[in-house]
């Protein structure tokens, strides 16, 4: 395609780069006043964010891309481009949006820091990373920047590196993540021999193609052809094309496992929380985790092929994520990790709408969860620098009054995420579960989980509030604790704004212009939107909330002005267990070692006998024992010497007149 | 039975393979010598017999020279000998090997 | 029988026999009953040239080989003072090879000799006196050169010699 690039295009191309640009100054010219790096930082992604209103409302609905080709390898042609579908128009709001309250809010946060510029530049990298993977146009270059957005949650997580505990916790993250993008990459390989594009619009075409004709699954058995040949044995593929289809579902999936911390990888996010809190917000809640997400929606006809097994594991495997997270929210006590095992739980949810054919209402879910998150976490940031940098909540207490606007703003969106009416978090459940209940999709059992995991939602969630913010100031630092500064609140309160209202603007409605299914919601207006899902699945909406109010009560029950915590002496062996994160950690650490031990004792083995005593030492010995043979023929006495001529003359003479004598 | 070629081939060939024998077997340096001198005497026998069997007089004239050249070999080889002597004292052939086994 | 034939015998029996005796001499270790044996072998071998029609070639032999170059030997002998060949350890492995090498030779060469086709000629005339031999030396073929080359040999020869055999000036 020529790069024609129509002004949306070119908009596309500014926000992209712009952050790139803030970044690269940030780092070629570091200049003494370490201000002008975060006010760059921020003028680039606030550019980024009224570019992307721009978009949002004036580029109209169809899908524009832009293409410039890259590199050319055969049949492979990677080209860079950008497509402005509503999707990834959606997604830019929320990036430069979120990403422009935390980037104000980190102004203040990290004031005084002596890292201030790297913490910009940092920040600005994966502004432009993420951007890059919600503009791509095709999958490969949606993998390099996966990975260059990994390498931006690496240098934010181990940004304070001194810390041993922080810069364990990066790696980890990267390695995690590395894990996933194994599969990630191998699932693009897959589809690029199946289908011979990696580019969205053409593989969407192609799936189309396949789909129209009778037989449903061939549109994948096109893969079984071109596979067969590279495996050259046509036979399994072509009597299970679901196989393949189901493979290439998985194997993208893993890229998702990955980055968006699904089970089983996602040991990385509470150790994430190592890093500074506004970069908790934005990365490990708001955008980088949601990127999994975003890439599921947007493979999501890949997924949904007849034939596919592969929804049904990804729907389980979210649903599972959401109970195991939840369970391990119960018994913990630092605030950050209460809020980051709320993440992995929501990011369930999310995988698990996907799962249940249901793209628009994960991405509805993202988009609101995207802004509650995050302002969930600026709070906890500006409550746990008032207590001087202290995050476990049995040591806060009475902040209530002391941060009111802290208090009001995070009240908010907590019962944006426990999903109470009408916060923005009530709708986006509620379509999660709508989905569930969905007649072409039916899963009960998923439903109850789901309902089960909002009712534990709502119970550690109002734990921690009634723990950190109601009752009395349990130390000294929460007695002494004042409001924060207005950089910091002030984005608090921007942020509620969406938590109330985004839920009846009709996003899920935007959304299915992009990702078309069976029953398109569509929008009424903001009040009908408002009792919109009371009217289309009172089970859902009738169930959620009543596990709401369920654990409600039975928190406040258990934890008000409570001193301590009563639950491990209620509970004993369980709540050890949840509080100890029910031992992935400590297991996947024994399977790495007992590999890794086991792979040294072998290159061990081969190294001392194959290598040094076969080889090394072998060829020292033949050749020392060859040179003994050979010396014992220079004895110095003559007539050993006279003997062998004698010897040598005859068996010449022997083979010349004997053997040759019937030719001659 | 007519001596032909073949008879005094084989005497010669006898004659080589006794001095060969000699330079094998014995350990005097001067008796190794001397069978040496038996080798170049049977090549001689050889080459006349040649000579006479096919009329072809270049065999003689190649004793002829052999001949000559041998005295003069012998000549220098004796003095190689008695020079060695004088170094080793000895004309036993393992007194003159200095290479170490 | 015709009496070169028997005279052939006789005298390649007696090259044989004192061949033999200079290189194993059951009674005697001493170099001189060698060198004596020698000479006695090329004698023989002087009658074997007669046989042969080299008549002048037999005269050169005894005259050089058996007059200068056996004395020679026997000069160096007594020169040396060698006594009896002492007894040293008999190396038997030694003396098999040996032995074996030069039997395989022996054998290889007298199958090939009495194998084939010698390529001989059928009625060889006889040549080989004093005067053609005289005329194929020095004008017919191309032996002069080599001829003055033999000169110029023994003068090195016997420069060699001299300088082989100085003692050490100190």
């Amino acid at each position: 395609m020529e790069p024609t690039l129509s002004p949306a295009g070119y908009a596309a191309l500014t926000i992209l780069l712009l952050p790139l640009a803030a970044a690269v100054v940030a780092l070629a010219c570091p200049c003494r006043d370490p201000e002008r790096t975060a006010n760059r930082s921020i003028g680039a992604i606030a550019l980024g964010f009224i570019l992307s209103l721009g978009l949002f409302f004036f580029a109209g609905d169809k899908a524009i891309e832009t293409n410039f080709n890259w590199l050319s390898v055969g049949d492979l042609k990677v080209s860079f481009g950008l497509l402005l579908d509503p999707l990834s128009k959606l997604m830019l709001l929320v990036v430069t949006g979120v990403g422009l309250m935390i980037h104000i809010y980190s102004r203040g946060y990290l004031h005084g820091d002596r890292s201030y510029s790297r913490y910009f530049a940092s920040l600005s990298l994966f502004t432009f990373s993420m951007l890059g993977i919600v503009l791509a146009n095709n999958l490969f270059m949606m993998f390099v920047f996966w990975e260059l957005v990994g390498v931006s949650s690496y240098l934010l997580i181990g940004f304070w590196f001194e810390k041993n505990s922080a810069a364990d916790a990066a790696k980890k993250a990267f390695l995690t993540n590395r894990v996933g993008d194994f599969g990630f990459i191998l699932g693009i390989i897959l589809t690029w021999a199946a289908l011979g594009s990696v580019n969205f619009t053409e593989l969407a075409s192609a799936v189309e193609l396949g789909g129209r004709l009778a037989d449903k699954a061939a549109g994948f058995s096109v893969l079984a052809e071109p596979l067969g040949k590279i495996f050259q044995s046509t036979n399994w593929w072509l009597v299970h094309p679901n196989v393949l289809v189901t493979l290439v579902g998985l194997l993208l999936f893993m890229g998702a496992m990955g980055k968006s911390a699904q089970f089983p990888l996602h040991v990385w996010l509470p150790d994430a929380m190592e890093g500074p809190t506004p970069v908790s917000a934005l990365i490990h809640a708001a955008t980088m985790v949601a990127a999994g997400v975003f890439m599921l929606c947007r493979i999501f006809f890949l997924l949904d092929i007849p034939g596919s097994h592969a929804l049904e594991f990804i729907a389980w495997i979210g649903g599972f994520t959401a109970l195991l997270a939840a369970l391990m929210a119960l018994q913990q006590n630092d605030i950050k990790r209460i809020l980051a095992y709320s993440t992995l739980s929501q990011l369930g949810y999310m995988v698990m709408a996907v799962g249940l054919h249901s793209p628009q209402s994960a991405m509805f879910h993202l988009t609101t969860h995207a802004a509650f998150k995050a302002l969930l976490f600026l709070g906890a940031g500006s409550v746990i620098l008032a207590c001087h940098h202290e995050q476990n909540i049995w040591k806060m207490g009475g902040l209530r009054d002391a941060m009111p606007r802290t208090w009001w703003t995070f009240r908010w969106g907590t019962l944006a995420l426990c999903g109470v009416w009408p916060f923005a978090g009530f709708f986006s459940k509620d379509a999660i579960l709508a989905a569930a209940l969905d007649p072409a999709h039916r899963n009960i059992p998923l439903f109850v989980l789901g309902v089960f995991v909002a009712g534990l939602t709502t119970f550690y969630m109002s734990r921690l509030v009634l723990v950190a913010f109601c009752g009395n100031a349990r130390s000294e630092e929460a007695s002494h604790a004042h409001e924060s500064p207005g950089v910091m609140t002030w984005p608090l309160v921007v942020l509620a704004v969406p938590t109330l209202l985004a839920g009846a603007v009709g996003i899920d409605a935007y959304l299915a212009k992009a990702l078309p299914s069976e029953h398109a919601p569509h929008n009424e207006g903001f009040l009908n939107n408002l009792f919109a899902p009371f009217n289309h699945n009172i089970l859902a909406a009738g169930f959620g909330l009543l596990a709401v109010v369920a654990g409600y009560k039975l928190a406040r029950a258990l934890y008000t002005n409570a001193g301590r915590d009563p639950l491990p002496d209620k509970l004993g062996v369980l709540a050890k267990m949840a509080r100890d994160r029910f031992y992935f950690d400590e297991l996947y650490e024994w399977f790495i070692s007992v590999t890794q031990e086991t792979l040294a004792k072998v290159a061990d083995w081969f190294d001392r006998w194959i290598i040094a005593g076969l080889l090394v030492r072998g060829t020292h010995g033949t050749t020392e024992l060859f040179g003994r043979a050979l010396r014992l023929v220079q004895t110095g006495s003559l007539q050993t010497y006279a003997f062998l001529f004698a010897a040598g003359v005859v068996l010449v003479l022997a083979w010349q007149l004997l053997l040759q004598s019937p030719a001659h | 039975m007519n001596v032909g070629l073949e008879h005094y081939l084989t005497v010669s060939a006898m004659l080589f393979c006794l001095g060969l024998l000699g330079v094998i077997l014995r350990r005097n340096v001067l008796v190794i010598y001397m069978s040496l001198e038996l080798m170049l005497n049977a090549a001689n026998l050889a080459l006349v017999a040649f000579s006479r069997f096919n009329e072809n007089l270049t065999g003689q004239m190649m004793v002829f020279f052999i001949i000559t050249v041998a005295a003069a070999e012998v000549a220098v080889g004796l003095a190689l000998i008695v020079a060695l002597y004088r170094k080793r004292q000895s004309a036993h052939v393992e007194d003159l090997t200095s290479l170490k086994l | 029988m015709v009496l070169p034939d028997i005279l052939f015998y006789l005298f390649a029996f007696l090259t044989l026999l004192f061949g033999a005796l200079v290189v194993a001499n059951p009674f005697s270790r001493n170099p001189v009953t060698s060198a004596m044996f020698l000479v006695l072998t090329i004698c023989a071998m002087a009658g074997l040239f007669v046989l042969l029609n080299a008549f002048f070639l037999a005269a050169v032999q005894i005259l050089v080989y058996a007059g200068a170059v056996m004395v020679l030997f026997l000069f160096v002998i007594m020169l040396l003072d060698l006594k009896e060949e002492q007894r040293r350890k008999i190396n038997l492995f030694g003396i098999v090879t040996g032995t074996g090498a030069v039997m395989g030779l022996g054998f290889l060469l007298t199958k090939t000799i009495w194998g084939g086709d010698l390529n001989q000629s059928a009625n060889p005339r006889v040549i080989g006196d004093t005067k053609a031999l005289g005329l194929e030396l020095f004008t017919k073929g191309q032996f002069l050169l080599p001829f003055e080359i033999v000169s110029v040999l023994l003068l090195v020869a016997m420069v060699g010699v001299i300088l082989l055999s100085k003692k050490e000036l100190k």
